[in-house]
């Protein structure tokens, strides 16, 4: 177990954060986590990478977390919040910083798209595995991502910021 | 060429612009990797449309590791939790040979000495009332009848079924210098027969597991003499 930990609590946490947006909470999610996969260590088919298996798992237990925090209105409090700074372009065109604006916009992005950008570009998930862990269809996966991206594209144009896609 | 993005906003996007992110983050299977690579390759808008991926994926990655990592109140509440889980039970069969380990863990070596003495002596026992049975069972099935005298001339003779003559014939064979161990398995296949012992290049074989007429057994010696990887095949005298 704890060869396991020390190879997969980092990104456990990361992912868990970027959908729960609370370092407590993130931290109580990865000991629930790996609990559950001491609890449900013979139930692992092999079937799946190790990584696919706990990423599934955590975000189970962060969208449980979510619904015990009813938290979808701190989740409109915390995109807000970061709309209000990126909704002034002087500031942003101040910053001159494309790569920091694009980073404030991934956090902006609802937590559906959110989860689907990690997946594919952090923790390097196919469209297979991405299916899996999110449990929707693999078409579903991509038009998802496409459309992630789209959003992302607009709220980079509204705080100034035009890179020639879409 | 019909170019595979589709910049309107509106309109359903291309399989290949759908890809590109798995592309940029190396996690296309081969035959996907190349078709977007020849996309690519022939599509300018779509090239641009990558570049605007590749800073995406960057920064995603930029994003994810400033989040940092979780302290070690996280790890400690996990071992804690499982320290205080209720002991697992093991599968019946592990239970089973556990207690079977357990129970010859107890016993000091002497008893095992002593245990596996018995244990062997019991064996020889029971390998000797089997030997004795099958001993019993194995003799010859002759029988006379009541009347079997020799002085008496016209008493009917009986044959006796058993004893020497209902064993198999066993034959002198030399195999051909050049005769393969697979060649001879063959041959000793095809006249059901086997080696059971040699001396000075000759095998003693035994065909078959019945007695045979004389002129059988000089019909199999002919035969055999015939065959290409034996050089000679006589009666045991």
């Amino acid at each position: 177990m704890q060869v396991l930990y020390g190879r997969h609590h980092v990104r456990v946490f990361r992912f868990g954060l970027r959908l729960v947006r609370d370092e407590q909470v993130a931290e109580d999610l990865i000991s629930e986590v790996f609990l559950d996969v001491w609890r449900q260590a013979g139930k692992f088919e092999g079937r799946s990478a190790v990584s696919t298996w706990l990423l599934a798992i955590t975000r189970f237990k962060a969208l449980s977390a979510l619904r015990r925090r009813k938290d979808a209105e701190l989740d409109d409090e915390a995109a807000n919040a970061i709309e209000d700074t990126s909704d002034d372009p002087e500031t942003v065109v101040q910053k001159r910083d494309t790569g920091d604006v694009l980073r404030k916009c991934l956090t902006a992005l609802s937590a559906d798209h959110r989860e689907i950008v990690d997946l594919v570009y952090y923790h390097e998930k196919s469209v297979e595995e991405v299916a899996e862990i999110v449990g929707i269809p693999e078409n579903t996966v991509k038009t998802r991502l496409f459309y992630a991206r789209k959003k992302l594209a607009e709220l980079l144009k509204a705080a100034g910021i035009e890179r020639g896609w879409p | 060429m019909m170019a595979a993005n589709k910049k309107m906003l509106d309109q359903e996007p291309g399989e290949i612009e759908m890809l590109l992110p798995w592309h940029a983050a190396g996690t296309l299977n081969a035959r996907d990797a190349r078709r977007v690579e020849e996309a690519l390759a022939r599509d300018p808008e779509l090239a641009r449309q990558y570049a605007v991926i590749r800073e995406e994926f960057a920064e995603t990655i930029h994003l994810n590791e400033s989040l940092g990592a979780p302290s070690a109140r996280a790890m400690q509440k996990l071992f804690a939790a499982i320290d205080a889980e209720p002991e697992q039970k093991p599968a019946m069969s592990v239970r089973i040979s556990s207690g079977i380990s357990q129970f010859f863990a107890r016993l000091s070596p002497r008893t095992l000495a002593w245990s596996a003495s018995l244990g062997a002596v019991a064996l020889l026992l029971q390998a000797g009332v089997i030997g004795a049975v099958l001993m019993r069972t194995q003799q010859p099935a002759s029988f006379q009848t009541a009347s079997l005298d020799m002085t008496d001339r016209n008493a009917p003779l009986t044959r006796d079924l058993g004893g020497a003559a209902a064993a198999p014939p066993h034959l002198l064979v030399r195999f051909a210098p050049d005769a393969k161990i697979a060649d001879i398995n063959t041959l000793l296949d095809s006249y059901q027969a086997s080696i059971d012992g040699a001396r000075g290049g000759l095998f003693r074989v035994q065909i078959g597991d019945h007695a045979m007429a004389k002129a059988d057994v000089a019909a199999l010696i002919g035969r055999l003499q015939k065959e290409k990887i034996v050089s000679l095949a006589v009666e045991t005298p």
